[in-house]
């Protein structure tokens, strides 16, 4: 089976430029060395695959995606697209792949978003005829045709946005980058991103998207693989289905408690697996989720808050969702 | 890949998609740009006032100079070179255009591209950077002349100034290379200021004033050799810039050789002309690699991108 997307080891390291570099060496602060963004990673996508990739800011999605698009070149490692380097035979990748960012700004201002379109479509030599009839087509898909003559600066940030997908897809290319896509959009506009999307790789033969995103909804419901991703590192890909049953051998809980000054402590209690938590500010609330190896530590939590004075309003035991994955494995939510 | 889109890397497809490349880039410059009208005023109408502003400082020298005079022959004189003078300064003007856009537009476009999230679009297509090079340049240079001849038309009606164009194959030609020679100095920097940041924008605020003098915008430049040793190392220092060669030859071909008593004049339009095609490919050879290295360079460092993207 060929794979779309292959790497082996890949490793990056941000040095920064040589007068930071300097800077920091003079501050001699200790705490701040290169970065590693990617920590060898491997990961193998297959044609005609959807596969998230999952994991919190500053785990290496983006990083990931821009060596993939060959705008970055790796520290060491491979990486493959299509089966071609993205070090030394980027042609042939440049001309399979595209990439759509969320909160993408780009274009002129003064154009129109069907001429902003059709301009990036001829950096990929696409015909112009060819290049207006799926212009049109993607608008009326997108619910942009109204606005096609519109300057891209009246647009809104979600029309921009189906904008910046059209000019994604107007390319036809065989491997789509698809960076948090739908960052920001409202429910609607989401919908269409989203269901675009499934049926573009399943409703043809050979196309990839690889997707990045923060909303463990999205990468439930459109990936047929899923792989988390935390400093760099690649700590499972799977299904969503196999990722969950890894974890349903332990127990979830879910509380809503009084917002709490200290949940740091939860971790050392005997039987806690992982947790998270999330204040509410709107309602005063901790939200706490509990990844348990059995029911057993369940009293001893509910001690702990109720020693910090606060009241528990609900308490669920849960099914294991992706989230509860992604917890178990990176020992922290997403937000 | 299998059933999917048969991808072709021929000479010719690349040639297309290379020419494809070019127009698609042009295209914000030519259509785009003329869209907001109020480029007429400050494009068009504000240049005419610095031009305004030597014109009758020439004016003003001429009457003074004419004044001390009786020799009806010397006042002729006098006159024939006020009005060279009048046309110099319309002419120097009217390329200060180009100067501007391949100082703002074309050199520190790349950068500007960085920040609005352009770059790593353009750097991930499969075309050959020098047609996003071309395409600014050729969208640049079509922009550009729209508001020079502009500048041009109301400074020849509101002046006064008559040209004597006796060889207009040459006018063209000179005129034609000195813009590929500019615009690919250009297309160089913008690899340059690609790896420099903001500082370019203080290159090109240091480039802007003291090219206009060392060029010779508003006087013919080899009045730089009248001011001794200084003046002549100026003068030659400018002549780098292919808008210093391409504006005398300009002058010599639209104003006569003659024009000055034939004292101010750099060099021959011939050699000028084939000078200034040595710096356009020059210029262009550089770019090309200049942008290559530096596009390596950036991938490297990880800045082909904003932080924010």
């Amino acid at each position: 089976m060929a794979y779309a997307v292959e790497t082996r080891d890949l490793t990056r390291i941000f040095s920064g430029k040589k007068r930071q570099r300097m800077r920091r060496k003079a501050a001699e602060d200790g705490g701040r060395g290169p970065v590693t963004a990617l920590d060898k990673a491997d990961l193998q996508i297959r044609e005609g695959e959807l596969v998230g990739l999952l994991g919190p800011n500053g785990a290496g999605k983006t990083t990931l995606i821009k060596i993939l698009a060959t705008l970055l070149l790796p520290t060491s490692g491979e990486a493959y697209v299509a089966g071609h380097d993205v070090t030394k035979d980027v042609f042939p990748i440049r001309q399979r792949i595209n990439m759509v960012s969320g909160g993408e700004t780009s274009g002129y201002g003064l154009l129109t978003a069907r001429e902003n379109i059709w301009m990036f479509s001829q950096f990929y030599g696409v015909p112009s005829k060819v290049s207006k009839a799926r212009i049109d087509e993607l608008m009326h898909t997108f619910g942009l045709w109204e606005k096609r003559d519109a300057k891209v600066r009246m647009l809104s940030s979600g029309q921009r946005q189906k904008m910046n997908m059209i000019r994604g897809f107007v390319t036809d290319p065989d491997i789509l980058f698809l960076d948090e896509p739908t960052l920001g959009l409202d429910v609607n506009a989401s919908r269409v991103i989203r269901d675009y999307v499934k049926n573009w790789v399943r409703g043809q033969s050979g196309k990839t998207v690889l997707l990045t995103t923060h909303y463990m909804i999205e990468a439930d419901e459109m990936c047929d693989r899923i792989a988390i991703i935390d400093h760099g590192r690649i700590l499972a890909c799977d299904t969503p289905s196999n990722l969950k049953k890894t974890i349903r051998t332990d127990t979830t809980f879910r509380l809503e408690v009084d917002a709490l000054r200290d949940t740091a402590s939860f971790t050392s209690i005997r039987g806690v697996k992982n947790f998270s938590s999330k204040d509410d500010i709107a309602t005063n609330r901790t939200h706490l989720t509990f990844i348990l190896e059995d029911e057993a530590p369940v009293s001893e939590i509910l001690s702990r808050i109720a020693g910090q004075g606060a009241r528990i309003h609900s308490l669920r035991k849960t099914e294991p969702t992706l989230e509860d994955v992604f917890i178990n494995m990176v020992g922290r939510g997403l937000e | 890949m299998s059933s999917v889109t048969v991808r072709r890397s021929d000479l010719r497809y690349r040639i297309g998609l290379n020419l494809r490349s070019v127009v698609g880039r042009a295209y914000p410059r030519v259509i785009g740009a003329n869209r907001e009208p109020s480029w007429i005023f400050f494009e068009g109408f504000l240049p005419l006032l610095g031009i305004a502003a030597y014109v009758f400082i020439y004016e003003a020298f001429g009457r003074q100079a004419i004044a001390t005079l009786t020799d009806p022959a010397e006042i002729a004189v006098v006159q024939a070179n006020t009005h060279a003078l009048i046309a110099t300064v319309v002419l120097g003007g009217t390329m200060v255009a180009f100067w501007l856009n391949v100082l703002w537009s074309m050199a520190s476009q790349l950068y500007w591209e960085k920040e609005i999230g352009n770059l790593q679009l353009y750097m991930m297509a499969p075309m050959n950077r020098m047609a996003l090079l071309g395409g600014m340049a050729v969208g640049g240079m079509f922009m550009t002349s729209v508001r020079a001849l502009s500048t041009l038309v109301a400074g020849v009606l509101v002046f006064g100034v008559v040209f004597q164009v006796a060889d207009p194959l040459a006018l063209v030609a000179v005129f034609f290379v000195t813009l590929v020679a500019l615009y690919g100095l250009g297309m160089m920097f913008a690899s340059l200021y690609l790896l420099w940041g903001r500082e370019a924008w203080h290159l090109s605020a240091l480039l802007e004033e003291p090219i206009f003098f060392s060029s010779g915008f508003y006087f013919p430049v080899a009045g730089l050799y009248q001011a001794g040793a200084w003046g002549r190392a100026v003068a030659i220092a400018g002549a780098f810039i292919p808008a210093t060669l391409g504006l005398d030859a300009i002058r010599q071909l639209t104003l006569g050789s003659t024009a000055f008593g034939g004292r101010y004049w750099l060099l021959s339009v011939d050699v000028e002309l084939g000078l200034l095609v040595g710096l356009a490919v020059l210029f262009l050879i550089l770019a090309r690699y200049a942008l290559a290295y530096l596009e390596m360079l950036a991938k490297r460092e990880g800045t082909l991108t904003s932080r924010h993207q």
